[in-house]
């Protein structure tokens, strides 16, 4: 069988699986965000049992594997009568493990938000909530978005991992259709390629568009 | 509902240690594999012949941007389909070794770059062939600011490790995997595996911070 023949045979199974793990990576994005953002505030918190809390699901999630936290969501988890549909307990696997590596990056960029901006909003007689949200979130936006693009290169390739709960993402397709065809090379190799279009040709132009419209918006263009 | 089972996880346990060797070892091996290969790579996007710097800078981008998991099968699966018969370990460590390289090869570069110039023409007016002027003068002063780097995808590689488990290289997961079919239990195994890498990796990751502390301060940047 030759490739195009391989292709136009199989291609609505890997073009639906890529569907899937474009989904799947949006969703995982968007909870790995909120988690990072709750997390990286929590984890500066004045009081230590609430820092704690933060800091213990931070090293938790950082110091195991994604897989072993997907197969403890998904197998585990049901013992304590929670239980998760597969796909949702894979993308929220993969958005708790990326959010713990973000909820660092937010911190990291919070407290390089230069002082003057903390003294210069405290001398303005702003709340700490309104000093967060007006002065310094934006501006530690800007200095973590470069940083979050590799994040989220990162995010799409954990996104893989799921096939192995037999969520119907594209590593699954053509884990299938290996299996039916033992054409490896094509059936892997095609999944390398669209893997590798969707992180350079999606995700980081997309982020550098996001730096230019959050610089724009700054006034920093 | 929830009972965990203390002679279950006893019974267990050394099964789960012995993987944890093999855990340890995949990675080591890996890791080794990474180090030498990610400075090839490093080098090989410094020579002058552009279409090599071009071909290698475009290769990492592909290794790094694409699944782990999916480079493991296609190192597994596409031998076979052209007569090269690889074992799970061998693939394993082929894939897993190339990925890192492909990011240690990043490390490396950005070392690279710290070196001064004046380093470069320094060498180049005492006549020192090429490869001197890499081993004596600027790989010394590459290496160490690259440390840092290096001990973070050490604790990486290991966290990684168990997306072998899936052409069935017998490390902590897959033994894990085995006994939660065997037993019908995954309570147990699924935890222990979770804690046994929460032992490993937060000591070496704590291990690497301090190492790193150390270095800067040998070096005098901090």
């Amino acid at each position: 069988m030759s490739y195009f023949e391989f292709l136009s045979q199989y291609s609505d199974r890997i073009v639906s699986g890529t569907f899937i793990t474009m989904a799947l990576t949006v969703l995982a994005a968007l909870l790995a965000v909120a988690i990072a953002v709750a997390a990286g505030l929590i984890r500066m918190a004045p009081n230590f049992a609430v820092r704690g809390v933060a800091m213990v699901y931070i090293e938790i999630f950082r110091g195991t594997s994604l897989l072993v936290q997907l197969y403890w969501i998904f197998f585990v988890l049901p013992l304590f009568g929670i239980t998760l549909e597969k796909f949702t307990a894979g993308f929220v696997a993969v958005g708790m493990n990326l959010g713990a590596y973000g909820a660092e990056l937010v911190r990291g960029a919070i407290l390089s938000v230069p002082k003057g901006q903390w003294e210069a909003a405290l001398a303005l007689n702003m709340s700490p909530a309104k000093r967060m949200r007006r002065v310094i979130l934006p501006q530690a936006v800007l200095i973590m978005l470069p940083s979050w693009g590799n994040l989220l290169i990162e995010l799409l390739k954990g996104t893989a991992l799921v096939a192995l709960i037999s969520v119907a993402d594209l590593m699954f397709q053509v884990k299938q259709i290996n299996g039916t065809t033992f054409m490896s090379a094509e059936a892997f190799g095609t999944a390398l390629i669209i893997y590798y279009v969707l992180a350079r040709f999606m995700i980081t132009p997309f982020m550098r568009w996001l730096e230019r419209f959050m610089m724009r918006k700054m006034g920093r263009a | 509902m929830f009972d965990w089972r203390w002679d279950f996880t006893f019974e267990i346990l050394p099964r789960l240690i012995v993987a944890t060797g093999n855990t340890l070892l995949a990675a080591g091996l890996g890791y080794a594999i990474a180090v030498v290969l990610g400075l090839v790579l490093a080098l090989a996007q410094r020579t002058p012949f552009r279409p090599l710097t071009m071909a290698v800078r475009e290769a990492v981008e592909f290794v790094r941007s694409t699944p782990l998991v999916l480079q493991i099968f296609f190192v597994f699966y596409v031998g076979p389909q052209f007569g090269i018969r690889l074992s799970p370990w061998t693939a394993g460590m082929i894939a897993i070794g190339l990925h890192y390289a492909a990011y240690l090869s990043e490390v490396y570069r950005g070392g690279l770059e710290c070196v001064p110039k004046g380093q470069w023409e320094a060498a180049k007016s005492l006549n020192l062939s090429m490869p001197r002027t890499y081993f004596r003068v600027i790989l010394p002063q590459a290496l160490p600011p690259s440390l840092a780097g290096m001990g973070n995808y050490l604790v990486g590689i290991f966290k990684d490790t168990p997306m072998l488990s899936v052409i069935g290289v017998a490390e902590l997961m897959h033994t894990a995997n085995a006994i939660g079919s065997e037993t019908y239990r995954f309570l147990e195994p699924f935890t222990l595996v979770g804690i046994i890498f929460l032992c490993i990796s937060l000591p070496t990751a704590a291990a690497v911070r301090f190492f790193e502390a150390w270095v800067r301060r040998k070096l005098g940047l901090s």
